[in-house]
């Protein structure tokens, strides 16, 4: 569409500018300072330049929980973007049956976080829940709360369930809107059902498919409520992904420096990220118009 | 999938796609079954855990806990009682509703007009905005948490509803104004200078003619601020104590001297789900919209 030049705009945009600088930019410029300074108790606070930076670069603590969320962001996205492909493949297109699916789909989604946790808490206990006694009654250990293992599948589970049907949901809006007259088209040259996936579908479902994959990656980067219900970051620190440790270390411990530091750093790359999702977003936006 | 293609096709196009009708009925005989297995399967994995909470949240705890049972041997509605009369529990429901719905109101009276500007102006930085507008939904709320409770600490507002509201305007303003801009797009512009030249001033046109057009993503809208604002715990438990504190808090600190107990827990959780359950089916065809940020 064609937009008029009209500066007056921004009268329209101001509240929200406002009302975002509140609660974004003075919180943020609190993290910056804190960061560059030290104290010693008593509100008096010293320049300490960029020390914590280097401190937090060097510390095993930040690099093990990157590590293990890069693992769990990893994990997730491949095994939920092929999974919610299959799925959108699978959905009945029209009528009740559709209706009834995306209900029940779009359930795991509307869920309070905690109370996510709080249902894998419960659903994989050995002694009350089905999935834990199932386990338990096959011969098979599984203890969440003693086993790294047990506690890494638990929460990736978790999250394919909670997460899976959304990325099904996109792929199956994308499938939609693919005209009948390119199936019909590959019908006359008698394509494969593969050939019709790989050169119909997916390309047609690349754009929602990026906007899947940034979305997924970008939640579960920043993901916090679901393990610290389930696992509270253990056994040990197996299951401390980089939001409850920055919790752990701002609010637990009121490390003010490192923790402002690494925020300062794990904002950065949700900057990066964020900065590519909005150029897949307005190629996409071009593309269409 | 194919085969739902084929039908209406068939009658157009004469010819070299009428021989393909019989093969078509035969995949519709076929193909679907698999597809069928998959979706039962699927839906069994989405919803068996849901049901477990269910039935707990119908036990008694001495039957939850020497027992194994797969549904409730003698059903209760004890645990949900409990929630209902204690108050300790059923002002947690009270305090999240409050901030919840102050948030919904907030976001959207202040996204409304920005979105209409983004989706029909270009001015300086627009762009910019817009992006910066993206950054803060993403960004994670553990980042957000200490600052904002020295925030709200120093203006006085610390465990009130209004402060919980305003902290997750962060997420929910940006997302607000992106998912109606992705609905206002889809109006097109000659409305607006129709009504312009009919002599409408810009707030009668907005309200008069352009609300009601952009209607269900107004709805939509409502619907994901209400739902994130719902689901967020680390914020909301940070920023209260005792006044303001959501049912979410509540629910994971619930360890009393003799344990858990995993009754009202497990119908605690089933009234959270409660809210978003009522109103599914009328989004449901937006879901993927309103996650995608309107951009579907």
């Amino acid at each position: 569409m064609d937009k008029t030049i009209n500066q007056k705009a921004w009268f329209l945009v101001l509240p929200v500018l406002l009302l975002v600088a509140f609660s974004a930019v003075i919180p943020l410029m609190t993290v910056v300072n804190y960061s560059v300074q030290d104290t010693f108790g008593n509100n008096q606070f010293f320049w300490a330049g960029l020390e914590w930076f280097d401190e937090m670069l060097h510390s095993d603590r930040m690099w093990n929980a990157l590590g293990r969320q890069v693992m769990f962001s990893a994990i997730i996205l491949a095994i939920e973007i092929p999974l919610g492909i299959f799925i959108a493949l699978n959905m009945p297109k029209s009528g009740f049956w559709s209706s009834l699916c995306l209900v029940l789909m779009s359930l795991p989604l509307l869920i309070p976080w905690n109370v996510v946790g709080t249902i894998w808490q419960i659903f994989g206990r050995v002694d009350i829940g089905l999935l834990g006694h199932t386990l338990d009654a096959l011969g098979i250990p599984y203890n969440y709360t003693q086993n790294t293992v047990a506690a890494w599948i638990t929460i990736v589970v978790m999250d394919v369930w909670h997460w899976t049907s959304l990325v099904a949901l996109l792929a199956f809006a994308g499938l939609k809107s693919i005209p009948d007259a390119y199936y019909q088209a590959a019908k006359i040259d008698q394509a494969s059902r593969w050939a019709i996936f790989r050169y119909i579908e997916l390309p047609k479902m690349a754009g929602v498919l990026m906007i899947a994959i940034l979305l997924r990656f970008m939640d579960s980067f920043m993901i916090y409520t679901e393990p610290f219900v389930v696992t509270g970051g253990g056994p040990g620190n197996a299951t401390t992904l980089l939001s409850i440790d920055l919790v752990k270390m701002a609010l637990g411990q009121f490390d003010l420096g490192p923790a402002a530091a690494f925020s300062i750093m794990y904002y950065l790359v949700i900057l990066l990220v964020s900065w590519v999702f909005f150029t897949v977003m307005t190629n996409l936006d071009k593309k269409g118009s | 999938m194919a085969d739902t293609a084929t039908a209406p096709g068939a009658a157009t196009i004469p010819g070299d796609v009428a021989p393909s009708v019989p093969q078509a009925t035969r995949r519709r005989r076929f193909r679907p079954n698999g597809s069928v297995v998959v979706m039962t399967l699927y839906l069994l994995f989405l919803l068996l855990p849901i049901y477990w909470l269910l039935n707990m949240s119908l036990k008694t705890n001495t039957e939850i806990l020497n027992e194994f049972t797969l549904w409730p041997r003698n059903l209760t509605l004890a645990n949900y009682a409990t929630i209902l009369t204690d108050p300790s529990w059923y002002t947690g429901y009270i305090n999240s509703l409050i901030y919840v719905v102050m948030n919904t109101v907030i976001s959207l009276a202040v996204a409304l007009p920005a979105a209409y500007a983004f989706s029909r102006y270009r001015f300086m930085g627009d762009n910019h905005l817009f992006f910066w507008l993206l950054t803060n939904r993403m960004a994670p709320p553990a980042v957000f948490a200490l600052p904002f409770f020295q925030l709200y600490s120093s203006v006085g507002l610390f465990d009130t509803h209004i402060a919980v509201a305003l902290a997750h305007c962060l997420f929910n303003v940006p997302l607000a104004v992106w998912i109606l801009e992705g609905f206002m797009r889809g109006v097109p512009k000659e409305i607006d200078e129709t009504a312009y030249i009919d002599g409408y001033s810009f707030p009668r046109f907005f309200i008069r003619i352009f609300t009601p057009l952009i209607a269900s993503g107004i709805g939509v809208a409502a619907f994901f601020c209400f739902m994130f604002s719902w689901v967020e715990l680390l914020l909301s438990r940070t920023l209260t104590t005792v006044d303001a504190k959501p049912i979410a808090a509540i629910m994971t600190r619930t360890q009393g001297a003799s344990g858990i107990d995993w009754g009202v827990l497990a119908a605690a959780g089933i009234l959270t789900i409660v809210p978003g359950a009522l109103v599914i089916y009328f989004v449901r065809n937006y879901i993927a919209k309103g996650f995608a940020l309107g951009r579907v």
